[in-house]
């Protein structure tokens, strides 16, 4: 197998890639359970920055979690309907009305965010709530969620199947529950990934709506990039890691679990 | 149950008049097969039935003693088999046979014995809980038919319902189809685009044409006795015999046939399989295609009107290419059509 040069640079050269990606990372975790980074590892191990972590920024990633589930709910609500009411209607508004819809791919987060201050920044109790933040993550997930759902939707005969339905007696909120949504779910399962994994991971648009009690897991971690000792940050980094590696497989078997029911 | 329409017309927002003002009666039990080419409003015909579009103004669909023109798709309970199936993939055999009756609200117990009883009556109890993907074409629209019938509608509608499948499978499923409708024993319409399925399936066939019913009958008497130019073309290929009419006899390029009877404002047609080789036939010409068929040979033979004229040939031998024949073509065998109107 590694008779030939050409065989043995190629091992080599993935070889580097992956420890070019893999050791910055790894370095960053060990130091995040390092008593003292400076000296290295034989200063021996420990768990005390974890805890640290833990202490200081519980409420980020509790507050991010909430984020990301609240701003799932709120694209599910509103974004499945409207890839129905899309793929229901084709024709140049719909076009017109998907390209809105996708506008805040294109537009910078921080100039998203510089919008919402303006409209919204003087109403009080929503400048300082944490729906204000929601808000900007809904603007910026939403075009995600009802691509997804679109595709999904216009692959299949949306019409016949519905008219195949109503002819069967169902009403159309009855067409929509047991023949739209069940077919739909691969592209919602695919979507509601891409909307946690973005609004867990945000923070262009975030770092500028936040305030000092409303902190994100990512605004938190540059806080603490800035502000603290270099274990700190590093076991923030690695916390990091352990919370969103699990909930990314999770979501993926999910959707890989529903694309096989379909196919 | 009686499906009576009155003047039902439709014409789409784009002023396309897919179907002008048509009158139909269907008696309870009947099989009523809509027969015509594409864009000559079948389809239309079926999905105002159905209630998937709505008829201009004025026209109004009957389901027995009831007025339903006003009434939307999922209230008519008009069972209906599409084209393409349109079978739910989320769903099982079952699922998608049990559907209808879960939109009843019956109760467990009794879609579960209607499903089985239909799952019985289409021989489809070994695929009960498959999955639609699972199935071969002929299952899934047997599935189909199953699925529409579950709910025990007040008819049938069957949007061709063997086109989706190939063309071996298509001709066995056909008496299967017709067997499992006269046992259903439902009024049904079906719309087809192809004649043998029309002819083998139906008890009555409406040709369409244009957005018209252009006749109305039994298979027989719409292939004994057609009443246009178009019926007699569509149904069973007849060839026109263009000449001079003069009382009892038409003149043609190839030689003189004697006529059934007198009828100055009538076209002749006749079938292929009435053209006969007859050495002592009055019409002459030239052999210039031979096909073979297994059992018969088919011939086209010019020079005897300004078209190829076809004829069916059974025999162990036929004559070449570019002999010359003579045929014979029975009176009996020539079908008188009045003229078509001039065109406006």
């Amino acid at each position: 197998m590694l008779k030939s040069p050409t065989k043995i640079a190629q091992l080599v050269v993935t070889l580097l890639a992956c420890a070019f990606l893999l050791v910055p990372a790894l370095q960053s975790m060990l130091a995040g359970i390092t008593v003292n980074y400076f000296q290295g590892v034989s200063s021996g191990l420990t768990t005390k920055w974890i805890v640290q972590v833990w202490e200081l920024y519980a409420g980020s990633i509790g507050l991010s979690i909430w984020l990301a589930f609240a701003c799932l709910f709120c694209t599910l609500l509103i974004g499945v309907p409207a890839a129905y009411g899309l793929a229901r209607n084709p024709g140049w508004i719909s076009r017109v009305l998907e390209e809105f819809i996708s506008l805040p791919l294109a537009i910078p987060g921080l100039a998203l965010a510089l919008a919402l201050l303006q409209l919204y920044g003087s109403v009080q109790g929503f400048r300082t709530h944490w729906s204000f933040i929601l808000t900007g993550h809904v603007l910026y997930t939403l075009p995600f969620m009802v691509r997804s759902v679109l595709a999904v939707l216009a692959a299949m005969d949306l019409k016949t199947l519905e008219e195949g339905a109503a002819s069967l007696g169902a009403s159309p909120w009855q067409r929509f529950r047991d023949i739209v949504i069940p077919n739909a779910m691969p592209g919602i399962l695919a979507g509601s990934l891409t909307v946690v994994t973005l609004s867990i991971g945000e923070f262009n648009l975030t770092w500028m709506l936040h305030t000092p009690y409303l902190k994100t897991l990512p605004v938190g971690l540059a806080d603490s990039y800035a502000s603290m000792r270099l274990e700190v940050a590093s076991a923030y980094t690695l916390v990091f890691f352990i919370m969103i590696i699990p909930l990314l497989m999770a979501m993926q078997w999910a959707s890989n679990r529903a694309q096989r029911i379909v196919a | 149950m009686t499906l009576t329409l009155k003047s039902v017309a439709k014409t789409y927002p784009d002023g396309t008049e897919a179907l002008h003002p048509t009158d139909l009666s269907v008696p309870p039990g009947e099989i009523l097969a809509l027969l015509g080419p594409s864009g000559c409003g079948k389809t239309t015909l079926l999905r105002l039935i159905a209630g998937l579009e709505s008829a201009n103004l004025g026209g109004e669909v009957w389901f027995g003693e009831d007025n339903v023109t006003a009434l939307a798709v999922e209230h008519r309970k008009a069972g209906m088999v599409f084209q393409s199936y349109a079978l739910f993939p989320n769903m099982s055999v079952r699922g998608n046979i049990g559907y209808g009756l879960k939109m009843q609200k019956l109760p467990k117990a009794e879609i579960t014995a209607r499903v089985d009883e239909v799952l019985e009556l289409c021989q489809l109890a070994p695929f009960a809980h498959r999955t639609i993907t699972a199935l071969s074409g002929g299952q899934r629209q047997r599935v189909a038919l199953a699925r529409a019938f579950a709910p025990r509608p007040r008819l049938l509608l069957l949007d061709e319902p063997l086109s989706a499948l190939d063309a071996t499978l298509r001709d066995s499923l056909r008496d299967e189809l017709a067997i499992l409708l006269r046992k259903f024993g439902i009024t049904a319409v079906f719309v087809t685009h192809d004649q043998n399925e029309a002819m083998a399936i139906a008890d009555r066939v409406a040709v369409m044409s244009g957005g018209r019913i252009e006749q109305i009958g039994t298979p027989e008497a719409l292939y004994r006795q057609p009443k246009s130019d178009f019926v007699a073309r569509f149904v069973g290929n007849a060839m026109p015999l263009e000449g001079r009419m003069d009382g009892t006899n038409l003149h043609l390029p190839g030689g003189v046939l004697p006529l059934p009877d007198p009828s100055p404002n009538a076209q002749a047609f006749v079938r292929a399989e009435d053209v006969r080789i007859d050495a002592d036939g009055p019409l002459t010409g030239k052999v210039i295609s031979l096909t073979f068929l297994g059992t018969h040979y088919r011939l086209g033979i010019a020079g005897i009107t300004d078209i190829v004229l076809y004829a069916l040939h059974t025999g162990q031998s036929a004559p070449k290419l570019g002999e010359t024949v003579r045929c014979r073509i029975d009176p009996e065998a020539i079908l008188l059509v009045p003229k078509e109107r001039p065109a406006a």
